[in-house]
């Protein structure tokens, strides 16, 4: 569990940290849609130069990135071995059955590296320098205009930000029920497909039962302090959009016109 | 069975950015038949300890061994339910492991699972549910109808009835009231009495002072001291810099003192203390 470095937020100050977490949020999609728009070694190296210059900025050890790419390694090595081997090409290097090996596949193949790395890097510097609550506020705020069609923002807001604060406490939690049923004897992962998913009741029982008193807990707390529905309350956690921020959109329209240029060239 | 850690060092997320030293260098050996203490501060490091004595951790260097079982960081994950069925572990909070449709099969579950029969489980059930003091009428309720005590006491007895040589105990008294916490204390020392070896972590002082015959304390990783719970207690250098609280005993004697009376050694349980306190009344 402690291996996933996507979704992790890691203190810290620059700033990367500093920008308003709806503008990353919202450029971090952005830029994950124009990474398609890529399509020679002029554009990839500029959109690679740019991450990596981002990632330096973010003052974050370079290790982490890395790491993020870890968990999805498989998957990029099988897409990037299918680019490799099945496209399609006049003049192969080495040809066997339904196996080619070009020189297009290897651009190709080479792209679609880049590509999945680009993606990782940035939405792993997202959620590195921005705090789950960041994010949900973002996404609250984002949503604003849905009101209008009475879609319930303020609680899915709230479900969402309840959610990501008991993600840690509920892998705690999971943790140590694993640790005490295996002091009792239980092996996970071992004897065949039957056996391993019958081992999984014992954490999974328990953790269901913990999540049903943890929940009844949290909502008679939230009553007595007065919690009434999201309707008419007032704000804590301000979000502020700086300067920084539109130079940041600024920034990435230059991008986004430099790649197009690129594009074409 | 001994315990002895030799020179164990454990780092959480070995190999990455977010690398942490949970033990350092920890030499400790932990007596056969001995109620031992562990205490230390929030963090300390007291859990990672006791979770490597069955090997639900493995150190990151320096050995570990247990009976005639060595676990070292190469040790694999195959062949530990020998090990593990002697060694007992009442976690914190027990009662969230708890997840059968009866009291006698969530206790059963240990038993079974390291390869007791049926019929011998069932007789294991029987007999632990009074010693944790419920009577059998509770062997065929739900787990989850119980009442918080009632549920810490199911789990203590999930635990006892695979009959472990040695118990870990990790707080078990947090959140009982004061009678409920005497009679789980007491009926660790019993167990005790009848040969078994508890390794005890709390951070209750006065139930080192009451039951453990031999102490050891942890800070930041590290292992500080060790001994009998009077010398340590006595240890004015730990005292010096907070890194122990004392027993009440312990304090109210220190408090004595400043009004004259004279210990050579810091009495620290009540029965020590009044005898002192007589001895030192009459002889003036």
């Amino acid at each position: 569990m402690d291996k996933i470095i996507l979704g992790r937020y890691l203190p810290g100050d620059s700033i990367i940290y500093r920008l308003d977490p709806r503008g990353k949020f919202l450029l971090t999609f952005y830029f994950v849609g124009i990474v398609f728009l890529a399509n020679n070694v002029a554009s990839y190296a500029f959109l690679l130069a740019f991450v990596l210059f981002a990632v330096y900025l973010s003052k974050i050890n370079f290790g982490f990135f890395i790491k993020g790419l870890q968990p999805i390694f498989w998957l990029i090595l099988f897409t990037v071995a299918l680019q490799l081997f099945f496209t399609p090409s006049n003049h192969p290097i080495w040809h066997w059955g339904f196996l080619t090996f070009s020189k297009e596949g290897m651009v190709i193949a080479a792209y679609i590296f880049i590509r999945f790395v680009l993606i990782i890097f940035i939405s792993t510097l997202l959620t590195l320098t921005t705090t789950p609550i960041e994010i949900s506020d973002s996404i609250e705020s984002i949503l604003k205009p849905l009101k209008k069609i009475n879609f319930p923002v303020t609680q899915v807001a709230l479900m969402l930000s309840i959610a990501l604060r008991f993600v840690p406490l509920l892998v705690d939690e999971t943790t140590k029920i694993m640790d005490a049923q295996r002091a009792r004897g239980v092996d996970f992962g071992e004897g065949g497909l039957i056996k391993r998913i019958k081992s999984f009741v014992p954490i999974l029982i328990p953790l269901f039962v913990s999540s049903f008193s943890i929940a009844y807990d949290l909502a008679i707390a939230m009553e007595s302090r007065g919690y009434k529905d999201g309707e008419g309350r007032s704000k804590y956690r301000v979000l502020n959009w700086s300067k920084r921020d539109n130079f940041m959109i600024l920034f990435m329209t230059v991008l986004t016109i430099i790649l197009l240029f690129l594009r074409s060239y | 069975m001994e315990i002895t850690f030799e020179h164990v060092t454990h780092s959480y997320d070995v190999n990455s950015p977010t690398a942490n030293l949970g033990l350092d260098d920890v030499t400790l050996k932990i007596k056969n038949g001995l109620f031992t203490a562990i205490i230390g501060q929030t963090g300390s490091g007291k859990s990672t300890l006791v979770r490597h004595i069955n090997a639900l951790l493995k150190p990151t260097s320096g050995t570990i061994t247990i009976g005639d079982r060595v676990i070292t960081s190469d040790t694999n994950n195959k062949n530990l339910k020998p090990l593990r069925k002697q060694i007992g572990m009442v976690f914190q909070f027990p009662e969230s492991q708890l997840f059968e449709e009866t009291v006698e099969k969530d206790i059963m579950f240990g038993p079974m699972n390291f390869g007791a029969t049926e019929t011998e489980a069932r007789e294991a059930a029987r007999t632990v549910i009074k010693l944790v003091g419920l009577d059998e009428s509770y062997l065929t309720q739900s787990p989850f109808d119980l009442s918080g005590g009632q549920m810490r006491r199911v789990a203590i007895a999930g635990v006892l009835a695979s009959d472990p040589e040695t118990i870990i105990l990790d707080e078990p008294t947090a959140g009982l009231d004061p009678v409920g916490r005497k009679e789980i204390m007491s009926l660790f020392k019993d167990l005790q009495v009848k040969g078994k070896t508890i390794i005890l972590i709390t951070h209750n002082m006065d139930d080192v002072a009451n039951y453990a015959d031999a102490m050891a304390v942890i800070h930041r990783g590290k292992l500080i001291a060790q001994g009998f719970p009077k010398e340590v207690f006595n240890n004015q250098e730990l005292l010096k810099n907070d890194l122990i609280t004392l027993p009440k005993s312990a304090e109210f004697a220190k408090g004595l003192m400043q009004q004259g009376f004279h210990f050579d050694k810091l009495p620290i349980t009540i029965d020590e203390l009044g005898t002192e306190i007589k001895h030192q009344l009459n002889g003036d």
